[in-house]
């Protein structure tokens, strides 16, 4: 399986995201330039935290006008399996390709820190290798990670099963504790904490590894299934 | 035409105008002599800035030549962006730590902010990958709106330049006292890593060869920052705000980025941050290292304001620049590269060979100076230094032990101090874990990251109890170095070598610089006995409010090398029924210690506690080498508040308890601050290679499953404490303080 890091200006968490792929998965990854207009060789493309633009005017607001969106939006009008973590979360948002929008942290001040998460849905291409409810270790570094949405998203959100993770308790006031979700055909993840940063116990968890083991196990079935 | 009009040369001379710009009567003469005529306004400015205590050490140098800055790892020593020590495998640490204290007493999110942006240019600028920032705070107590607000405003200034940035800050020591109330210290220290191979240097080597400038537009901001520096702070400090710079973490995103991908490219002949004294210091320092001049056009710098002197453009501190020179005919590709990253780069002037700093501006000559009258021949002061009365008089002083009515209430009480309690309320706000290298946390002794590639780590801490320093300076300098030590032993590394924040006082002051000049031999002394040499640093002078000068504050920055990941060791106690053990006996020592300060009304005197060296280092080597061997569960150095808080420290966030036996007397025993002490765990099976590797060590108990704190003097229980309770006042202490009323 080929994966794209995409790298905005101001992106920082992608050789994080490059090494999680490279090293720990074992899979082949490319760290593709902003001004990439075309992912058709990529299976599954991932859009790493930071600070694209420096966050200015809002975040994410300036790197969803990349020309490489475009190429986003089409894989993952495709199907291909589209992860934002943080940054990449905000710029989905403001992308339109998943609902809702971030507000800043309920105390007003960047979180950093390792904090709890239940795996609220563990049918998706993301979470497959995961326990329904089970908890699982995985940092948070943001200073907007307060998701919010309307009552009717909220509704459809629960409805669809498209809160994939939740905070077992609350972190940064996000609505209803949602940590992160996917799009109705469930193959497009937001999520504000780092899987990249939990796929080696010396660093204190490897909790996030199954979330790209269930990516790639999903790619190997479909393609089995498609041979 | 320019707007302003300036005074003339003439004019600057018979009314003085050069003090303004912090020149002496006798410097202003020694520059008029060097040139041969009266410099200009902008000449003027240029020698102000160049010859600040800040850009040139006037007042230091003396004492700085005493430091060893050499040893058998020592890449480069100070006097480039930042020093560089060899680790194995072609690679070396780069690292510096600097101040940012005046920016930071009258803008502190922008000054803390800028200082981490400046650190990490220093770095980068030799080539170097910055992997890790720390910091080194101290404010007033947190009492007054004043000062909480300070605190909470650098903490975000160092979280958002750093967090956008993406270096993880991942350690740093804050404490609280009343003399820096109205003069905070900010000192920001960067770890970057390099090829030997990718080694640059800040050099305008090469007759003909293109001047180039990238990254920000100059504008008017930082005016005069670096004599700004140079002087004390008084009501008057806030009309300098506009020499307080502004950062831009994303823009230096781009551009670290844009550099590290330059120095890989042979057309680059050497590259300089443009920091203190931005264009003037770095055009000039460049060419006269190399030996050569310099010519650059000012109407091609990129500017963000119209109508800018040579003046305004030579002093400003804009952040997020630097000059590159290049090698003639390959400008184009350069420009390419940077415009990759959305930056300028601008051939601004050529490499000359007459040792001239030139400056043309609307067809005229605005400047030309001796390169090497700014960079070098600043005037050298010898400052008078007297041994102040206040150290005669605590040294002739008794030792005194506080009075403790109740152990366990002291103890919580000191775990409340904002000095001894969890700075988890700052470091929350850091992103400490960016770049997935961050092995060891902020709240250990160390923090620790990994080298990817390899099987090896660094360890880094800054440490400095200035209360030590002030009551006696010498010991207190050597103890600054031996507790950063401490830290990195602890952590599982041998040290390397250091970088030291110099945060003093006004040198003017006979009793400031004697505290300067024997805190530095102190510091030299330490980095023999402990062979780490100081491979650079920054001074900070005139940190004064109002004519009252801090505590003498030299923040040692200090970095370890891991041999092995599987050496890495923490402060935490890891299971029930390791045993405990406590290297090195408590005397009765409280001058300058936390008991002292919390039971005298924050007030400190006496004798500061003592160190043997030879005895440090001992224990220092004796408890690596167990460490090495794998024998050790957890170490911790016992520090501000003495064993009782480095045992309870030991337990935090771990589960466990400890019950212990201790002899001597009681409040000593608890409370002291007796140097070159451990608490170490060890498992049971593992007492007698542990008892053989380090002889000091004696056996005082055990991690217990219950989640008791439970001490025993000479028999008798003195502290009883549910570790929760201890845990609940050391965490509360800062986010209480900073909602309680002013």
């Amino acid at each position: 399986m080929k994966f794209a890091v995409i790298v905005f200006p101001g992106s920082n968490c992608d050789v994080d995201m490059y090494h999680a792929v490279k090293d720990e998965l074992g899979e082949q990854v490319d760290l593709v330039w902003h001004d990439a207009d075309n992912l058709d060789q990529y299976d599954g493309i991932l859009l790493p935290g930071g600070f694209s633009y420096g966050d200015y005017l809002r975040s994410g607001a300036i790197a969803h006008m990349s020309k490489v969106m475009a190429a986003v939006k089409k894989a993952a009008e495709a199907g291909k399996p589209v992860l934002g973590v943080c940054n990449g979360f905000q710029i989905l948002l403001e992308s339109g390709l998943l609902p809702g929008a971030m507000l800043r942290n309920k105390n007003l001040k960047f979180i950093c820190r390792t904090v709890e998460l239940a795996v609220e849905n563990n049918e998706t291409m993301f979470t497959s290798l995961y326990e329904k409810g089970e908890k699982i270790r995985i940092p948070v570094a943001h200073g907007e990670g307060n998701y919010y949405c309307d009552d009717e998203t909220l509704a459809k959100l629960q409805a669809n099963n498209q809160i994939a993770f939740t905070y077992a308790s609350d972190v940064n006031g996000s609505l209803s504790d949602i940590a992160g979700i996917t799009n109705e055909k469930g193959n497009v993840l937001g999520m504000m904490p780092h899987p990249e940063r939990a796929v080696d116990d010396l660093l204190g968890s490897a909790d996030g590894l199954k979330l790209f083991q269930s990516i790639v196990k999903h790619w190997r079935d479909s393609h089995v299934v498609n041979a | 035409m320019s707007l302003t009009l300036e005074p003339n040369p003439q004019q600057i001379k018979d009314e003085k105008l050069y003090r303004t710009m912090g020149l002496t009567d006798e410097e202003f003469e020694k520059a008029t002599e060097i040139i041969g005529r009266l410099p200009n306004y902008t000449e003027t400015g240029l020698f102000s800035v160049m010859w600040s205590e800040h850009c040139s050490y006037k007042n230091s140098k003396p004492v700085l030549r005493k430091f060893p800055t050499e040893g058998e790892h020592v890449l480069q020593g100070p006097g480039e962006g930042a020093g560089i020590v060899d680790i194995g495998d072609g690679q070396a640490v780069v690292f510096k730590i600097e101040s940012h204290n005046h920016p930071s007493a009258i803008e502190p999110y922008q000054g803390a902010a800028t200082g981490v942006g400046g650190i990490i240019r220093d770095v980068f600028s030799m080539g170097a990958r910055p992997v890790a920032i720390l910091n080194s705070l101290r404010f007033g107590e947190l009492e007054t709106s004043r000062v909480k607000y300070l605190f909470e405003e650098v903490v975000a200034g160092i979280a958002g330049y750093g967090n956008c940035i993406g270096i993880p800050t991942v350690g740093g020591e804050i404490q609280f006292d009343p003399s820096y109330d109205g003069n905070p210290l900010v000192n920001a220290m960067c770890v970057g890593l390099i090829d030997h191979k990718d080694i640059q240097k800040g050099q305008a080597k090469g007759v003909g060869n293109t001047v180039m400038y990238v990254g920000a537009k100059t504008g008017r901001d930082g005016i005069h920052g670096a004599t700004f520096a140079s002087e004390e702070l008084s009501e008057s400090s806030e009309e300098k705000r506009p020499a307080v710079q502004v950062g831009d973490p994303f823009m230096e995103k781009l551009l670290l980025e844009a550099c590290l991908e330059l120095i890989h490219n042979d057309a680059l002949i050497g590259i300089q941050d443009m920091g203190a004294a931005g264009l003037t210091s770095s055009s000039a320092e460049m060419a006269s290292k190399s030996g050569s001049g310099m010519e650059m056009n000012l109407d091609l710098i990129p500017q963000r304001e119209t109508g800018m002197t040579p003046y305004e453009m030579m002093l400003s501190e804009s952040q997020e620049r630097m000059l590159i020179v290049v090698k003639k005919g390959r400008e184009k590709e350069i420009e390419d590269l940077f415009a990759k990253y959305g930056l300028e780069a601008a051939s601004v002037g050529v490499v000359t060979d007459d040792k001239m700093l030139r400056l043309l501006h609307k067809g005229e000559v605005a400047a030309e100076v001796p390169v090497d009258a700014l960079a070098e021949d600043a005037p050298v002061y010898h400052k008078p230094s007297a041994e102040p009365q206040y150290f005669r008089d605590f040294q002739a002083m008794e030792p005194k032990t506080p009075e403790v009515a109740d152990y366990n209430e002291t103890l919580v009480k000191l775990l409340q101090q904002p000095t001894i309690s969890s700075k988890e309320w700052v470091y929350d706000q850091y992103d400490y874990q960016v770049r997935t290298n961050t092995v060891v946390a902020p709240g250990s002794d160390a923090a620790v990251i990994r080298l990817r590639g390899t099987n090896k780590a660094l360890a880094m801490t800054t440490d400095c109890n200035s209360r030590y320093i002030y009551l006696d300076p010498k010991t207190g300098g050597k103890i600054a170095v031996a507790e950063a030590a401490r830290n990195i032993i602890c952590s599982g590394a041998s040290p390397l070598a250091i970088t030291d924040g110099l945060n003093y006082g006004s040198p003017e002051n006979p009793g400031v610089f004697w505290q300067l000049e024997e805190s530095a031999d102190g510091i030299s002394e330490a980095c023999l006995a402990l062979q780490s040499p100081v491979i650079g640093g920054n001074v900070s002078l005139y940190n004064e409010t109002n004519g009252t000068a801090i505590y003498p504050t030299p923040i040692i920055g200090m970095v370890g090398l891991i041999e092995d990941v599987a050496h890495i060791t923490t402060q935490a106690a890891k299971q029930a029924g390791d045993l405990v053990y406590v290297i090195g006996d408590a005397e009765n020592e409280f001058g300058g210690s936390e008991l002292q300060k919390m039971t005298n009304g924050g007030e400190i005197f006496g004798k500061s506690p003592v160190i043997d060296l030879t005895v440090e280092k001992a224990r220092q080597d004796a408890l690596l080498a167990a460490i090495q061997t794998g024998i050790v569960q957890s170490a911790h150095d016992i520090s501000e508040g003495g064993f009782a808080v480095a045992l309870v420290e030991k337990l935090f966030g771990t589960g466990f308890g400890a019950n212990v036996s201790l002899e001597g007397e009681a409040t000593a025993a608890l409370f002291a601050e007796t140097q070159s002490r451990f608490i170490v765990t060890v498992k049971a099976e593992n007492k007698e290679a542990f008892e053989a590797a380090v002889k000091d060590a004696k056996h005082i108990g055990e991690v217990t499953a219950e989640q008791v704190v439970s001490i025993q003097v000479n028999g008798e229980e003195v502290v009883q404490a549910p570790v929760k309770k201890c845990e609940d006042a050391w965490k509360g202490a800062i986010p209480c303080l900073l909602n309680s009323e002013a």
